[in-house]
């Protein structure tokens, strides 16, 4: 089985590549570039990608897929197709799910169900501590052996410093970086927005940056102490990037991914109380959008990732005070990171490095993120001139909690594939016009 | 028709009046907004140039008494109806047009919440016809019968709001003036 | 042109203009007299229908609303829903959709969530009129004061007025704020820290600013406003005690020596005696609460009147909530 992506042009960070090349594919892996006038072999099928980026395929560092247990909001198949739909040929599933993924049973019930799903690679992220409580350990080594790609306590943060140092020690012991979600309780509780000016103006509680700072700062200081590898998850204040940046100027093994909703909405979006614009950490001020655009060009930031947080309509469709944190992300993410790349923030190729080679790296996804010889066959084309608009009733996802519905982007992953596997293709690039056989083409 | 001629017109009217009501005792004229408020301060000036005595005047809005609140677009504004009391008095309801009846009988059901007059007439300035009406509602003194097509609109002009004084008919919508 | 009132909703007073507000006031007069006739009713709105939906006991707005709505002869529809039952599973959506089935032409909603009205306006096609929504806003509450200040005061342009207290919790502070600011009066405020919010100075862009003390928000001021404190806030700590609260956040005899010789104090009621408010203070205001009853029933005919009565084109669709809705002028016919 092979499969020829011509006329690209291909963007790999991991190997210095931007330039134009054939991509060849063979049994689910990659079997290397080739220069675009090298006559492609025989039998393979043939993928015309003129116009189009060819990256390694794109990696989601934080997605909530409901399944066990909630799949009226989504399941494991639902949301692998979503991300496929979205550009993503891998996604890392957050443990809060119910049960929670604090075992080797439920890591591997999730395994299983992506693989059933066939869709897009299916990551588990094991839970810090049991029931996500914050008060024992989870079965890290075992959950590891599992397939585990790192641990996390998101939506509920590990409320002591004792019990998050002990977490990063042990995590250690397993190379698992500890993903953390940096909110104080103590000053966020009961918030449902960000606190400042529009939080006053509405009546909402807010929710003070601070909260995420004091975290982030106490996590990057933790760092320090245990040495463990650890993941701030969408971080979305200046204080907890000031944070950020100093610990990796200090050596540590600290990285952080941004939500694409944290850079493109503000605070003043809750101003027409629509539950769709509440989220966890929420929607913050001019300052802190503007503090992110200079960590995603600077390179403090790591990694984009969509937090993408299904929930029903009617859950939705309560009070803001009431409603569930959390809002769709898979398949607006790249289109919104576009918006970046044609506002000058970011690069195409530190496009490409936010969203595969870099999350590859930081949960140590080996032979992903890279088009190198031999590595898996994960691989995302991107059309950066293709104008579109977000219609959230014909979302893959079982979900529609999405703000982004009706608004027009201009780029998206046209085309998914996962395994050597074409898994996903936009319906605007027809198999019949790009894909035939090589004798076609001669 | 024009100033002189209005004013003419509703000195008649007010010799009409006291002569009706044998003088001005318990006589209180009552404008309805808000063409008939003006009209109703000059009918009390007439009145007292007759009689020496100047009758009291009220003023009623009828807005919240109309019966096609649901039809009409913006809301009307609201202004202040002004009354005293009314009780066995002799009550002469002024406005400018009498046509289809229905303004007169919101200043009447209006008047009816305010208490129980002895007595209620009605003056106007222009009466359109009775083939306009739609309530069975005549006018006691007219200052002048004009008939008119529905097609028509009658625009009374006065001096207090209109810097002009005079009466014209206009076309619906509005098209060639044409002086009465 | 007269300002013509074309909101289909009254949701908050942020998103009105100045040039509706005193619409509104004027309106809210015109409908005082009629409060002060011996048959205290007008036809204006036979055959509609008000239904008050309470989430929050409220005996006085829920009365006043009740009062205005069948003054103008609408039918009025008391329904009060407790919290328990919201807790069993049957949320603003589900008790909207029931009332829809009666075809109100106009739901006034008092609940606990900020935004809550707003929800409604976008399932409901009744004319919704917020009677304190959370933390968010108490238009009608803000109009009633203004009235009452401008029956007191002949204006609102120019004044000083003072508001102390917890403007966190407070929507009444918020619409007063808004009110008062865009028909020109300088506001100060004052609370304590944990309640008086720094960002609370860019609420609104001009006519605002945090007093450091009451004494210093009070001195010079032609009206003194005094919220009311919830004793359960002590417990969450934005307070040591009442007593303490007492001693430096209350308003006594000499803050008022200091206020404009003719200052009145108001007080959206009920009062805590000697805490917020030195009980001699409280007494020597009796007859300006009786006003703002009077005046409660007359602004809530008002909002009544300019919302259910005539017809439903051509209102201003403001789902988009309190941004600054684009206006389209109708003038009114004398038919």
């Amino acid at each position: 089985m092979k499969l020829l992506i011509i006329n690209g042009y291909v963007i790999d960070p991991s190997q210095g590549v931007n330039t134009g090349r054939n991509l060849l594919i063979e049994d689910g892996r990659l079997a290397g570039l080739f220069d675009v006038s090298e006559p492609a072999p025989a039998d393979a099928e043939v993928l015309d990608a003129t116009g189009l980026i060819v990256a390694p395929g794109f990696i989601d560092l934080h997605v909530h897929l409901r399944e066990p247990g909630q799949e009226y909001k989504e399941t494991i198949a639902s949301g692998a197709a979503a991300a496929v739909a979205g550009g993503w040929t891998s996604v890392c599933a957050m443990p809060n799910t119910d049960p929670i993924n604090d075992s080797p049973a439920v890591t591997r019930f999730i395994i299983e169900q992506g693989q059933r799903a066939n869709l897009a690679n299916v990551f588990p992220i094991g839970s810090i501590t049991k029931g996500g409580e914050g008060r024992e350990l989870a079965e890290m080594g075992e959950m590891k052996r599992a397939g585990i790609v790192a641990v996390s306590d998101d939506g509920r943060p590990v409320p002591s410093a004792g019990m998050m140092r002990r977490a990063m020690e042990y995590a250690s012991g397993f190379d698992l970086p500890v993903v953390d979600h940096c909110e104080d309780r103590s000053l966020a509780a009961g918030g449902v927005m960000h606190e400042g000016r529009w939080s006053l103006v509405l009546g909402l509680k807010g929710m003070p940056a601070t909260a995420e700072e004091v975290d982030a700062i106490r996590d990057c200081a933790l760092a320090k102490l245990t040495g463990a590898r650890v993941h701030l998850a969408h971080v979305s204040t200046r204080g907890a990037l000031d944070a950020v940046r100093r610990a990796k100027e200090m050596g540590l093994q600290v990285t952080c991914e941004a939500a694409p909703h944290h850079w493109t909405l503000s605070d003043e979006a809750v101003k027409t109380y629509d539950t769709n614009n509440k989220m966890s950490p929420p929607l913050r001020s001019q300052d802190h959008i503007e503090a992110l655009l200079e960590g995603l060009s600077d390179g403090t930031i790591d990694a984009i990732a969509t937090d993408h947080a299904p929930h029903h309509a009617d859950e939705k469709a309560l009070e803001f005070d009431q409603a569930p944190f959390g809002i769709t992300g898979l398949e607006t993410a790249i289109g919104l990171a576009f918006e970046l790349v044609h506002q000058g923030v970011i690069t195409l190729e530190r496009l490409v490095e936010l969203c595969s080679t870099k999350p590859a790296k930081i949960f140590g996804l080996t032979e992903r993120g890279t088009l190198a010889k031999g590595a898996w066959a994960d691989v995302t084309l991107l059309d950066p001139q293709f104008q579109w608009t977000f219609d959230v009733s014909a979302s893959k996802s079982k979900s529609r909690n999405s703000p982004f519905t009706g608004r027009s982007m201009t780029g998206a992953a046209v085309a998914t594939i996962v395994g050597g596997r074409i898994v996903y293709l936009h319906p605007d690039f027809s198999r019949l016009t790009r894909l035939r056989t090589n004798a076609a083409t001669r | 028709m024009d100033g002189a001629r209005i004013s003419r017109a509703l000195a008649r009217l007010a010799s009409e009046i006291v002569e009706e009501n044998h003088g001005t005792s318990d006589l209180y004229l009552v404008g309805i907004r808000r063409r008939g408020v003006p009209l109703a301060e000059r009918m009390a000036d007439k009145i007292a140039d007759l009689e020496g005595v100047r009758p009291p005047v009220g003023i009623v809005d009828i807005t919240l008494y109309r019966d096609d609140l649901s039809t009409v677009g913006a809301k009307p504004i609201v202004n202040r109806t002004e009354l005293d009391d009314i009780e066995n008095r002799n009550i002469v309801l002024i406005d400018d047009v009498l046509y289809t009846g229905r303004t007169i009988r919101a200043a009447l059901d209006q008047l009816i919440d305010f208490g129980r007059p002895r007595r209620v007439q009605l003056a106007v300035l222009i009466d359109r016809g009775k083939e306009h009406r739609e309530l069975p509602i005549q006018a006691d003194y007219v200052g002048k019968l004009v008939p008119t097509k529905r097609s028509e609109i009658i625009k009374v002009m006065l001096n207090e709001f209109d810097e002009e004084e005079g009466v014209v008919i206009v076309e619906r919508p509005a098209a060639a003036a044409e002086a009465v | 042109m007269p300002t013509v009132f074309n909101h289909r909703h009254l949701l908050g007073i942020s998103e009105l203009s100045a040039g509706e507000i005193t619409h509104l006031l004027d309106t809210a007069e015109t409908f005082r007299d009629v409060s002060r006739r011996e048959i205290k009713k007008v036809p204006a709105l036979r055959g509609r229908t008000v239904i008050n939906l309470f989430f929050e006991p409220s005996t006085r707005t829920r009365t006043s609303f009740e009062i205005a709505a069948k003054r103008l002869s609408a039918d009025a529809i008391n329904i009060s829903v407790s919290t328990s039952s919201v807790s069993k599973g049957e949320t603003l959506l589900d008790t909207a959709r029931n009332l829809e089935a009666m075809s109100p032409d106009c739901i006034v909603l008092r609940h606990s969530m900020a935004g809550a009205p707003y929800h409604l306006a976008r399932i409901c096609n009744a004319s919704i009129v917020n009677a304190g929504d959370g933390a968010h806003e108490h238009p009608t509450q803000a109009l009633l004061d203004a009235l009452t200040i401008r029956e007191r005061k002949g204006r609102i342009a120019g004044l000083n007025v003072a508001i102390i207290g917890d403007m966190l919790h407070s929507r009444v502070a918020r619409s007063n704020i808004y009110l008062l600011t865009k028909l020109g009066a300088t506001v100060r405020i004052a609370g304590p820290g944990t309640m008086v919010p720094k960002e609370f100075a860019e609420l609104v862009d001009v006519g605002l600013r945090i007093a450091p003390s009451v004494a210093e928000a009070v001195s010079g001021a032609d009206v003194v406003m005094i919220l009311r404190i919830q004793r359960e806030r002590q417990d969450a700590a934005f307070f040591p005690s009442l007593r303490e609260y007492a001693i430096h956040y209350g308003l006594h005899a000499d803050h008022l020596q200091q206020a404009a010789p003719d200052a009145i104090v108001m007080h959206p009621g009920p009062i805590n005696r000697g805490i917020e408010i030195a009980s001699e203070l409280a007494d020597g205001n009796q007859s300006l609460i009786l006003d703002q009853v009077a005046n409660g029933v007359a602004v809530r005919m008002a909002v009544l009147y300019l919302l259910a009565g005539g017809s439903r084109d051509g209102f201003i669709e403001e789902s988009n909530g309190p941004a600054k809705p684009e206006r389209k002028e109708r003038q009114g016919n004398k038919g």
